[in-house]
């Protein structure tokens, strides 16, 4: 009984010391600091998306801020930023927006995969928060669901699925000569499920029929049930615009059980991640995506070599596309001359051109940027230029 | 024809890992009549042991053949994991053997949280693919393709599920065991170390699942989260054959692998999990021994 009595004296101390924390830190005047939201993929299925977001955030971040800060109506704050990890779920990823939304953060970039972009843009938009998605390629999430408007709060850096469905089945038809194409995609995930059905549409529509249309869930790692249809079919080319952390798998997979078609993916592949994984078995494989690091500009080229020093590896399109999205933020920023939400997002959407290290982005009047994709080649394992595809 | 025998040869290898899972929460199950909810990552952190022997074997200097690499990673893989088990049991299980049962299950549930996520802390989330033991190669007969993974794991599972059913229908120790799961206050009186061979059974369950393990990764990639689904699977394998039963066990894991494989060809993907869990309900309603679980069966 005794001891019962102090444990609870003991809570409700503690209990008081954090309320009054808190009240005395609400009270204290706002120092010169905006802080900037990310939302990341830190663990579940693509910690190496995660990573590379964290990345080029903390990299974009340290630059403004060894420049002394971004300059706002004439006064200079530091920026800050805050991570939260949104373990590639899209009710986590919702969570994180709103925790970061009570944080009281500016702008929140991120989340990357899709299907973590799509619930957290919900959520961004209904507390009119600020967001840009560095990677998300989906439609959907810069569309509002129930209007099928464009949202009002909602951008991105990336191009959209739209697009690089058609750049992937131009290259399929015209440089791959496929007859017989073969798509395997995750129907659990909102970015391979957009993707797979716009270059099944762009197939069939120059009046190619798509002989085997296989899908699986998210997390399957036996894909023999699929793959075996598909070489039935005697499909001459598949198309995989699954992410990097699946693909060597199905890559594997399907080799082992004797598929000896062309193989290839889209932008979800491009982490050197994948070349871990796969080795020599993803070696001369194609995949469309944002940018190359051998043809970079040279604003690109002072983005690698800042990255390359500060982590010692080569950035992926995710790092390159949070750089760029940290850049967007940062012009918003200092064009919407006070430190309000409101403002940020005006200045955001009055940008028409950016020149970021993934190239220049064209807006048209929403948050979805016009811009060209590179086709990659998997060579020696390493990632190699093979063409650009205009939008 | 071709492509009929295709399909079941996944199910088959598929099926083997499960059923070797399956073996331990069964085993379990028999002599103690709880669940074992940490099993699942037992069996991860068993493929976790292959792949870092694995690469510090195939890179060290001694240059050893395919053979005794696949051999010395299987040992350590098999050693380490019925360790692990060992040690689970003493510190975590053990204490609570005249507890209410609930509470060696929620027990189990948390170690098997503690070791995704200091799996997740300490090695990282990054999938990761098992270095090529043994040379991948492909047969062809006919229109039928088994690579040499496939291969390995059809025979060494059915090897070692015919040593497991040996142990504990020829040897002393496994008449021990069954002795236990018998009845575990009138064995001690018998003379047999009741401790000593509840342990044994964990680290023989894990053993089993490390096997497994090494065949799985093999094949596949391995996460801090992969015990979760797997070990979900086994259980549904466990149950349908009948939880306590090692044959049943054995035949169930069998079925799952049929559900994996032939779900997706008859019905959408996404239906597999469905389709597994339904089976365990179906189960559960008509017929909650399972194929071979029978009041009076052998159980162990």
């Amino acid at each position: 009984m005794r001891r019962r009595s102090l444990l609870v004296a003991a809570v409700v101390v503690v209990v008081a010391a954090v309320i009054v924390v808190l009240a005395v830190r609400s009270r204290a005047p706002t120092p010169a600091v905006i802080r900037i939201g990310l939302n990341a993929e830190l663990t579940g299925g693509i910690p190496v998306v995660g990573a590379s977001c964290k990345n080029g955030a903390e990299l974009a971040v340290e630059e403004v801020n060894a420049a002394g800060g971004l300059e706002v109506g004439g006064r200079k704050y530091r920026v800050e930023l805050l991570v939260e990890d949104n373990e590639d779920k899209a009710e986590s990823a919702a969570a994180a927006a709103h925790k970061l939304n009570t944080a009281g953060v500016l702008l929140m970039i991120g989340p990357n995969a899709s299907r973590n972009a799509i619930p957290a843009a919900e959520v961004a938009e209904s507390a009119k928060l600020p967001m840009i998605s560095p990677w998300s390629t989906a439609v959907k999430t810069t569309i509002d669901a129930a209007t099928g408007q464009p949202k009002k709060f909602v951008f991105r850096a990336a191009f959209i699925d739209d697009f690089q469905g058609v750049v992937a089945a131009k290259f399929a038809l015209q440089e791959l000569k496929t007859t017989r194409p073969a798509v395997l995609y995750d129907v659990a995930s909102e970015y391979n499920k957009g993707i797979a059905e716009v270059y099944k549409k762009t197939i069939e529509a120059a009046g190619v029929s798509v002989v085997a249309f296989e899908t699986y869930t998210t997390g399957d790692k036996d894909f023999s049930s699929q793959l075996t249809k598909i070489r039935a079919a005697g499909a001459d080319s598949l198309f995989l615009p699954n992410y990097y952390s699946e693909v060597p798998l199905q890559v594997q997979q399907a080799r082992r059980l004797g598929f000896t078609g062309v193989i290839f993916g889209s932008d979800s592949w491009g982490n050197l991640e994948l070349i871990t994984l796969c080795g020599k078995e993803c070696e001369g494989l194609y995949f469309t995506t944002h940018y190359a690091t051998d043809i970079a500009t040279p604003k690109a080229q002072a983005f690698i070599k800042a990255y390359e020093s500060k982590y010692g590896k080569t950035p992926d399109d995710v790092a390159a596309l949070t750089y760029d999205s940290f850049g967007l933020a940062f012009q918003a920023i200092r064009a919407a001359g006070r430190v309000d939400r409101q403002a940020v997002r005006d200045a955001l959407a009055g940008i028409t051109q950016y020149e970021g290290v993934t190239g220049v982005m064209q807006f048209k009047g929403t948050g979805d940027p016009v811009k060209s994709a590179v086709i990659i080649q998997i060579k020696e394992g390493k990632f190699r230029y093979h063409s650009t595809a205009q939008p | 024809m071709g492509l009929a025998v295709q399909y079941l040869l996944n199910a088959l290898q598929v099926g083997s890992v499960y059923a070797l899972i399956a073996l331990g929460y069964t085993m379990v199950y028999g002599i103690l009549t709880m669940i074992n909810f940490a099993h699942g990552d037992i069996f991860m952190v068993s493929t976790y042991i292959a792949f870092f022997v694995g690469v510090a074997l195939l890179g060290s200097a001694l240059h050893l053949g395919a053979v005794p690499v696949f051999l010395a990673t299987m040992l350590a893989a098999v050693l380490g994991t019925a360790t692990l088990a060992a040690v689970i049991e003493r510190v975590a299980y053990k204490p609570l053997r005249q507890a209410p049962r609930v509470s060696a299950v929620i027990t189990a549930l948390g170690v098997g949280l503690f070791l995704e996520n200091f799996t997740l802390a300490t090695i990282g989330p990054e999938p990761r693919f098992l270095p090529p033991l043994v040379p991948v190669g492909r047969i062809v007969l006919g229109g039928v393709v088994i690579s040499t993974v496939q291969a390995q794991t059809i025979v060494l599972s059915a090897l070692v599920m015919l040593l497991l059913d040996t142990i504990v229908r020829r040897t002393m120790t496994g008449m021990a065991m069954r002795a236990v799961s018998w009845d575990k206050f009138t064995a001690p009186l018998m003379g047999v170390p009741v401790d000593r061979i509840i342990t044994l059974t964990f680290a023989l369950g894990a053993s089993i699942a490390a096997v497994g393990g090494v065949l799985y990764g093999m094949a596949y990639t391995i996460d801090p989260y992969m015990g979760i689904r797997i070990g979900w699977w086994a259980f549904i394998s466990a149950v349908v054959g009948g939880i306590g039963n090692i044959r049943g066990a054995m035949i169930g894991g069998y079925i799952l692998g049929a559900v994996e494989i032939f779900t997706p060809i008859l019905l959408p993907s996404t239906y597999r999990d469905f389709v597994a869990f339904s089976l365990l309900l179906v189960f559960l309603i008509f017929r909650p021994t399972g194929i071979l679980g029978r009041p009076v069966a052998m159980k162990v």
